[in-house]
């Protein structure tokens, strides 16, 4: 035993005698993980929030949160001597005065957009491959949870810098809280501390954005690996792989180097962003003025769609009462925002009464086994993108020629026509890919060799899949529709017949699929030849 | 004697005085030394006449032009027609933006006519403001001389004045914006600070005058001060993005930039071989 070694172990056997945690280590560190590229991108979001968290730590430094009125001084030649928030003029003074301060706010913009693209591509793969179900809703109700904040983090991080676009935000931000009834003008005033745009409103999401947010983000992605780390993660289906077991590699050595490897690749794109790639370029958009306006003034993407639904809907306004209600910004902007949100939380329980499928899940779905599911969130994103379209529509218009108007109708009847198609387009997709396992299955992998037989014959030779890859296409299971009864044994009409004809309606139409080939059939087949 | 021959030579004169062309000749006699006597006098401003005249081929040499290229859809006195306004009165200025920015003659019946190479050269631009502007007066051509934008334009105020009157149509750094029905309003990057001062005082298409009431002459050379700058402004944080705002920025992360990370994750996760 070298020296190192002598001095190494009774360090070890000192704490380990004190806090026992050799025991826990070694349980946890040979933890096993499976391996797939889609299982890291919830890595993506979590090393993008650590460095949102050191980047937004050095622009504290020197930015001021204050809307004091201040003469800008700084070495910006066009904006000398103008007028401006302190908020502003602080930001200018990290963008151009603090060395290396440009590249640190745009890797922090940057890293902002890649933790919400990253959530969102996250959020996907866990919905196309059914990782929700069960034990494993109150994750997903903390990620839709993370997202929804994440959303609002966002927006009031680039609302900060107090310049003209931002102010913009605010000023729709403000329009769609007094579209509140009743509450509205008061929540407003409230919120800012009086008229709009008063000199409160910068300071108070200062704190939200660096302290009560973060510190909630903290927790819950606590919560959110903790659950994780417990309930296991998910893994595909394959040989070997069954609801009671993980396939992949020990945490240590494997994925410390892996994961740590892939903390300094995020962080290095995000550089990567950030030093050649322009972001919120805030001292070409002034300082916030309520009287200005620029033309193409959008969000970033993740609010995008919202702005796309303000912009579609008709200009309905009721009056009643001495009230008026803007059904133009309050059906926009938070009804349907607040339907699609309940309804992507509650998905897990609506496919689980849907199938009335109470087991417990590990096994990750591919999305053709799944079509309806599939279908479902294709449709929603195809909604999304559809009002995302129309929240950009100037910047199309001018760039592809078109008109403001002809995009504004084609997303208006867009938006309700595009998504049941996506619907029933993706659910035959489906179908069609599970036919093609299938026929893979059955009749073999199509090598596109051709072989003339001594008789003349031309045959394509079709090459059998090995054993594994034939387990692979055929192990998912195939549940039956529900049967719900509507008389009981004794012929009594049953109390929620009509309930029940509902959810026997909508669990046929999840279940369709593609009969997987059974062993059977592959036998009668012979595999391969024909 | 020297008396009786003048004498002689008045009487021989005053023969003819009630003859009956005396009356016309000597009319013609005081027309020709009154016209001399006016002629003489007015004898400083001379150069001005070949001006004139000069002017005068100009318009005749735009009417030419006008006749041939615009008078189709303005009609053959500039009085307009069902598909086009007209011009009297709109202008030299409003002349040489059109023609000189090439929007002039217009190459489509779309929304709106849009910038191009110019149709007319200098010249033939000048003889058709020339013309145009002697149907009924406008505003004139802005010449050098009033662009002094570099000594009395004020880059940061130009940017406030920018900011209030053009930007909710130009967007935050002149690069354009789309208004309604597939009408925009251009980009200002590398347009002529001439054309940009006559676009302000004739208000060409959708854009409204702004008269030196509503911006002062200073004003405005201190807007194109800072649109000057703007162009030349270098990318300060990297490739600029179009500088149109969050929608580059959003596809960007998208795709350079997701596309990066899930490709770098598939290659980390890749079976070793």
């Amino acid at each position: 035993m070298s020296k190192v070694e002598r001095i190494g172990g009774n360090v070890a056997s000192y704490v380990d005698d004190r806090t026992g945690a050799a025991k826990w280590l070694r349980k946890n560190l040979t933890k096993v993980f499976p391996d797939h590229w889609s299982f890291m991108l919830g890595e993506i979001v979590l090393y993008s929030f650590i460095i949102l968290l050191l980047s937004g730590t050095f622009l504290t430094f020197w930015f001021d949160p204050s809307q004091r009125d201040v003469i800008y001084q700084g070495s910006y030649e066009p904006l000398k001597n103008i007028e401006m928030s302190a908020s502003y003029a602080s930001t200018l003074h990290i963008s151009f005065d603090v060395r290396g301060g440009l590249l640190m706010r745009q890797i922090h913009h940057w890293a902002a957009l890649i933790f919400m693209a990253g959530m969102i591509a996250h959020l996907m793969r866990v919905f196309f491959t059914g990782a929700f179900r069960k034990p494993r809703e109150a994750n997903w109700l903390i990620g839709v949870g993370l997202v929804t904040l994440g959303i609002v983090e966002g927006f009031l991080g680039y609302s900060l810098p107090d310049d003209l676009l931002s102010g913009t935000g605010i000023r729709i931000a403000e329009a769609i809280i007094q579209a509140l009834p009743v509450v509205g003008s008061y929540l407003a005033f409230f919120a800012f501390g009086g008229a709009f745009p008063g000199h409160v409103f910068i300071p108070r999401i200062f704190t939200v954005h660096v302290l009560l947010l973060p510190g909630i983000f903290l927790a819950l992605i606590t919560v959110h690996l903790m659950l994780v780390w417990y309930q296991k993660h998910t893994q595909y289906p394959g040989p070997g792989r069954t609801e009671k077991n993980v396939v992949g590699y020990p945490l240590m050595p494997i994925y410390m180097a892996k994961a740590g490897g892939f903390f300094f690749i995020v962080f290095g794109v995000t550089a990567l962003l950030g030093a050649v790639a322009s972001i919120n370029p805030i001292w070409l958009y002034g300082p916030y003025n309520p009287g200005q306006i620029s033309a193409g003034s959008q969000p970033d993407f993740y609010m995008g769609w919202l702005d796309g639904l303000v912009r579609m809907a008709p200009p309905i306004e009721t009056h009643a009462f001495g009230h008026t209600i803007s059904w133009n910004i309050l059906i926009p902007g938070l009804i349907v925002p607040g339907i699609l949100f309940t309804l992507m939380a509650l998905y897990p329980f609506i496919e689980s009464w849907m199938t009335g499928d109470k087991s417990e899940h590990h096994l990750l779905e591919r999305p053709r086994n799944n079509p309806n599911r599939t279908a479902i969130g294709a449709m929603s994103l195809a909604f999304i993108l559809v009002v995302l379209i129309n929240g950009g529509n100037d910047i199309i218009a001018t760039n592809f020629h078109l008109t403001i108007n002809q995009i504004m109708w084609f997303t208006r009847i867009g938006v309700l026509v595009i998504p049941p198609l996506v619907f029933v387009i993706t659910k035959r997709i489906c179908l069609s890919l599970q036919r093609a396992d299938r026929e893979k299955v059955l009749h073999g992998r199509e090598t596109g060799r051709l072989v003339m037989l001594p008789h003349g014959e031309f045959i394509e030779v079709h090459e059998e899949l090995t054993p594994e890859q034939k387990f692979t296409l055929t192990q998912h299971p195939q549940p039956a529709a529900l049967i719900v009864p509507t008389t009981d044994a004794n012929g009594v009409l049953n109390p929620q017949g009509f309930k029940g004809r509902i959810r026997a309606r909508f669990s046929q139409a999840h279940v369709e699929q593609i009969d997987a080939p059974t062993e059977s059939e592959a036998k009668a087949l012979g595999g391969g030849h024909h | 004697m020297r008396t009786v021959r003048i004498n002689s030579g008045i009487k021989k004169i005053s023969r003819y005085r009630r003859h009956r062309f005396a009356g016309p000749a000597l009319l013609v006699v005081a027309l020709i030394s009154l016209g001399a006597t006016f002629q003489v006098a007015s004898a400083l401003p001379s150069t001005n006449k070949m001006e004139t005249t000069a002017q005068s081929t100009l318009i005749e040499e735009g009417k030419q032009i006008f006749a041939r290229g615009c008078s189709s859809c303005h009609g053959l006195n500039a009085e307009g027609g069902s598909i086009a306004p007209s011009l009297i009165g709109v202008g030299a200025a409003s002349v040489d933006f059109q023609v000189g920015t090439g929007r002039m003659p217009m190459q489509d019946m779309s929304q709106q006519a849009m910038r191009k190479q110019p149709i007319y050269n200098a010249e033939e631009t000048a003889a058709l403001a020339a013309y145009v502007a002697s149907l009924a007066p406008g505003p004139d051509v802005i010449n050098e001389a009033q662009l002094t934008y570099e000594r009395d334009g004020n880059t940061a105020e130009g940017g406030q004045l920018f900011r209030t009157n053009c930007a909710m149509c130009h967007n935050f750094a002149g690069q354009g914006g789309a208004l309604s029905q597939g009408k925009y309003a251009p980009t200002l990057m590398g347009v002529e600070a001439r054309h940009i001062y006559e676009a302000l005082i004739t208000g060409p298409q959708s854009m409204p005058v702004f008269s030196d009431k509503t911006i002062t002459p200073e004003e405005k050379l201190s807007i194109i001060k800072w649109i000057k700058a703007a162009e030349s402004e270098p990318n300060l944080g990297g490739a600029s993005l179009g500088r149109v705002g969050p929608v580059t920025e959003g596809l960007l992360v998208w795709t350079l930039g997701l596309g990066l990370l899930i490709g770098i994750a598939v290659w980390l996760t890749a079976k070793a071989r």
